[in-house]
């Protein structure tokens, strides 16, 4: 600073004072663009929790605790007890099939994985809608599958609307967000530290449990992070494969705000759903620090 | 003993190994050498179990050893990166491999113990391998690999990693450890001086194939191939034909040398930089010289001093390359001066073309 | 090493459980039959019945119109707030902000921005969609442009600043073409976001001006049209164009670079 106020009038020091002006012109846009359209909304959500439901919508200021009183309803509680239930069940599913397959996909000639990999993140940049629709055509009554089945002189079944097929269509949504940080995870490993382990006597099981695993195991945590998130919060899956119940939080957030218009409590809701992955996450961040 | 029998092994079009047959000794301390991709380190992996040959045998104490999994085989491996397990501790390390043999816990307990005090690693029993130097993570990878107690043992480029100072020291302990274990090790290497200092036996490899068996000081005083003559030491090669004198060099006239082989064969001499000794002297003509060895005139390129040697490169009219000297302590000659290249009939090899 | 043969079947198993719905869709849009479950010979009769859907072409229309509109706003935004981050900043609370949007469920932010919208008294329309998916597409292209900033040389910039630019002129002349790779991947990424996007636009757009996807939930929920498999097989062959294109064009670069 000193220096370009004594040899202010060359060019060489402008960058120096032009620091201050340069951090704002680059950062300055942006922030301000998601305090106003996420901090902000953020904030008046947390703020509802804690008033009463307008007559037709909105909102009533007057403090009053009924929200929290109300999300322990057993019936709210329920939801979210099964929601966790279902978000869990498909995030292990897809653990399991795509903990194998991001395996196989790392050992593949280079050439082949690429195409592989590709393979499987085309599904996900299809539309969302376009793939749980055809899951509905697939598993609907005089669907391919009950047709199939009918062929061989069994069913029909009714597959569409229940838990089975929520599951499905979860694992089906976000098992390429799976695939990929495991994938990441097990082509990082060092392939000689598996044959360190052979050599040393360990039978592929055991390399498997003792070397692999562990070592992948931030990938693995945050392939289910990724598949656990947008399941507990999905209300789309249950509404279209589910039979349309509130079974999940999402659903009953959504009819908060569209049917019931009650903002404050759905606003509640949303926290929950929202406490959950925080804690969720810190739950992570905590087992990562101590690894 | 190890031994190995017509041993190939062919990548696509890349032929790795091409007819490997090497017998190696009970307790023996045997170094494959060679530039890299000449088919060394598939040996090893062949040997450790992560290849499989496309022809030929191997056995160990007369089992075979290809039909077995790599898991069963009474060989370890110390990999070139050390392959050390991040997750676990030193002391996890090491007994990982006691572990899967599920020998009472009492015993490995000993046994680790026993096994990084041999490597003087005792302190560090509780570290993991990111919290060691690169002296240390070798160490840990080879008390890994022994306290097994394998029959044989492969070391990949064990020194290759550590630094000029480490280097002399683990050179030192290896040594000592296989005379004290007395297990065979089988040692990797693209470096001739490791391979010099440690093995009883070197096995030169080139392109897949075996140049030359021979203990360090007969390979460097008498490598039978061109190649070993060049990748062996710093070697001054003259091309031309035997002859009864040593060989008449294209261009050159006849330079001494001892030989065997009939007059007329096509043929490499070769000369040790140190071998040669460097005259003072007034230019003339090439060929018989004091003391009745041949001689070559020239005149002196570069001179480089390395504290103990001084190495002197001099330019002789008829060849391209210049001849390197290397002669004790700092040398009265610079870069100008004519000299006079001699050396004694016996010092220059011969080798078939 | 030898792999066990039983590893294949997961691996099999995975790619018949992501492409076979999706095969069964192209094959039934391509049905001359009413029925959506039984295949009665090849027509595209139903590509005709959707070209004349005006419902399917104002959504698209619509999507469109949000899609570029927050993409342009999404890459200038989120750019100068990679450069801002990467460069400028060593606030780990800034970094975080940064890359809420795009951990946060989509949900939470529909109605965050729904309730927002309210209390500001703002009409709900395209704009309101535009500008609730730029909130996510900024965090996507900064995300993706932070990145290939971390690969390049800072002492470039250094050379520039050493050399009398100013941060503003070392921006454009050097960071930039830096980072064009970046900013075109930021970009199609943020577009292709946008246009696949339901949850924040149904809760943020007018049930006047549905988008696209908007439009397909509707027709989903009222039960099951050839009319879909048809819409549902162009979406599919565009998405793998894009997709193709993109991973040819990244290789291309990266072979160039």
């Amino acid at each position: 600073m000193t220096r370009s106020t004594v040899s202010g009038a060359t060019a060489a020091p402008r960058s120096r004072r032009s620091r201050a002006p340069g951090r704002l012109a680059f950062l300055g846009p942006g922030l301000a663009y998601l305090i106003v359209l996420l901090l902000v909304p953020l904030a008046l959500l947390l703020s509802y929790t804690v008033f009463r439901r307008g007559r037709f919508g909105g909102v009533v200021y007057e403090v009053t605790g009924e929200n929290f009183t109300r999300l322990l309803d057993p019936l709210y509680l329920g939801v979210i007890a099964s929601s966790l239930k279902l978000a869990t069940i498909a995030t292990v599913i897809a653990l399991l099939v795509g903990y194998p397959t991001a395996y196989l996909i790392a050992q593949l000639p280079r050439k082949w994985k690429t195409v592989a990999l590709v393979a499987i993140v085309l599904p996900f940049w299809t539309n969302f809608l376009v793939r749980i629709y055809a899951w509905i055509v697939l598993l609907s009554g005089p669907g391919l599958v009950n047709s199939t089945l009918e062929g061989l002189g069994l069913g029909p079944f009714e597959f569409l609307y229940n838990q089975g097929t929520i599951v499905t269509g979860l694992v089906y949504s976000y098992l390429p967000l799976m695939v990929l940080p495991l994938y990441a995870a097990i082509e990082r490993l060092d392939p000689q530290l598996r044959e360190a382990s052979a050599n040393l006597g360990a039978r592929p099981a055991r390399t498997f449990v003792s070397v692999t695993l562990p070592l992948t195991l931030p990938g693995v945590v945050t392939g289910c992070l990724f598949v656990f998130v947008p399941s507990f919060g999905n209300f789309i899956i249950p509404e279209l494969l589910g039979g349309g119940r509130s079974i999940m939080v999402g659903n009953l957030v959504r009819d908060q705000f569209l049917k019931a218009r009650d903002w404050p409590f759905g606003s509640t809701l949303a926290l929950a759903l929202l406490a959950v992955l925080v804690v969720l996450l810190l739950l992570q961040a905590w087992s990562a620090r101590r690894a | 003993m190890l031994q190995i029998t017509g041993v190939s092994r062919r990548f696509g079009d890349v032929t790795a190994l091409a007819d490997v047959s090497l017998e190696i000794r009970q307790g023996e301390f045997f170094a494959l050498l060679g530039p890299s991709g000449c088919g060394k380190t598939t040996l090893l992996r062949i040997l450790a179990g992560f290849e499989s040959p496309d022809a030929g045998t191997v056995t160990l104490d007369g089992a075979d050893l290809l039909g077995q999994a790599a898991h069963r085989r009474p060989v370890n491996l110390m990999f070139q990166s050390y392959a050390l397990f991040p997750h676990m501790t030193v002391a996890k390390n090491v007994a990982y491999g006691l572990e899967r043999e599920k020998l009472p816990k009492a015993e490995i307990r000993d046994r680790v113990g026993e096994v990084l005090e041999k490597v003087g690693l005792s302190a560090m029993a509780g570290r993991r391998p990111q919290q060691l130097s690169g002296g240390q993570r070798q160490r840990v990878a080879l008390a890994r690999a022994i306290v097994k107690r394998p029959r044989l043992l492969l070391l990949d480029e064990p020194l290759s990693a550590l630094d000029k100072k480490v280097r002399a020291e683990m050179q030192l302990e290896l040594k000592r450890l296989q005379h004290e274990v007395g297990i065979t090790f089988v040692v990797v290497t693209h470096d001739q001086e490791e391979a010099m200092s440690l093995a009883d036996r070197i096995a030169v490899f080139n392109a897949g194939r075996v140049e030359q068996v021979d203990e360090p000081v007969a390979l460097y005083e008498r490598p039978r191939t061109p190649f070993t003559a060049g990748f062996v030491g710093a070697s001054n090669l003259f091309a031309g034909r035997a002859c009864s004198a040593g060989l008449a060099a294209d261009g050159l006239g006849v330079l001494p040398g001892a030989s065997d082989l009939p007059d007329g064969t096509p043929a490499l001499l070769a000369v040790r930089p140190e071998r040669l000794r460097l005259g003072v002297g007034p230019g003339g003509a090439s060929g018989g010289g004091p003391g009745g060895a041949g001689a070559l005139r020239g005149e002196v390129a570069d001179v480089s001093f390395y504290g103990g040697v001084s190495h002197v490169s001099v330019v002789v009219p008829g060849r391209a390359e210049p001849v390197l000297v290397a002669t004790q302590g700092a040398t009265q000659v610079r870069a100008g001066t004519r000299v006079v290249l001699s050396w004694a009939p016996g010092d220059g090899v011969l080798v078939p073309q | 090493m030898r792999r066990s043969r039983l590893l294949y079947v997961p691996f099999y198993a995975t790619y018949l459980f992501l492409y076979a719905p999706i095969a069964v869709l192209v094959v039934m849009s391509f049905n001359s039959g009413d029925s959506p479950y039984s295949f009665e010979g090849l027509s595209l009769k139903w590509y005709g019945e959707l070209a004349g859907n005006a419902g399917i072409r104002d959504g698209l229309v619509n999507t469109l119109v949000v899609a570029a509109g927050s993409t342009v706003l999404s890459t200038v935004l989120g750019t100068l707030l990679a450069v801002g981050l990467a460069r400028h900043s060593r606030s780990k609370v800034l970094d975080a902000i940064g890359v809420l949007p795009a951990v946060l469920p989509d949900l939470v932010l529909a109605i965050g921005l729904l309730v927002f919208y309210a209390s500001v008294k703002m009409t709900l329309g395209l704009h309101s969609v535009l500008l609730a998916h730029t909130v996510f597409g900024m965090a996507f292209v900064a995300a993706v442009v932070r990145t290939r900033l971390t690969h390049c040389d800072t002492s470039l910039e250094e050379a520039s600043r050493d050399l009398g630019a100013n941060a503003v002129t070392t921006f454009f002349r050097i960071t930039l073409p830096q980072l064009a790779p970046g900013i075109t991947a930021g970009a199609l990424l943020a577009f292709t976001l946008s246009v696949d996007e339901f949850v924040i636009a149904f809760f943020t757009a007018a049930p006047t001006e549905p988008t696209l996807p908007i439009v397909i939930y509707s027709m989903v929920r009222f039960g099951v049209t050839p009319e879909i498999n048809a819409l549902a097989t162009l979406l599919l062959a565009v998405s793998f164009t894009v997709v193709i294109v993109a991973q040819r064009m990244t290789r291309l670069t990266e072979s160039l670079s």
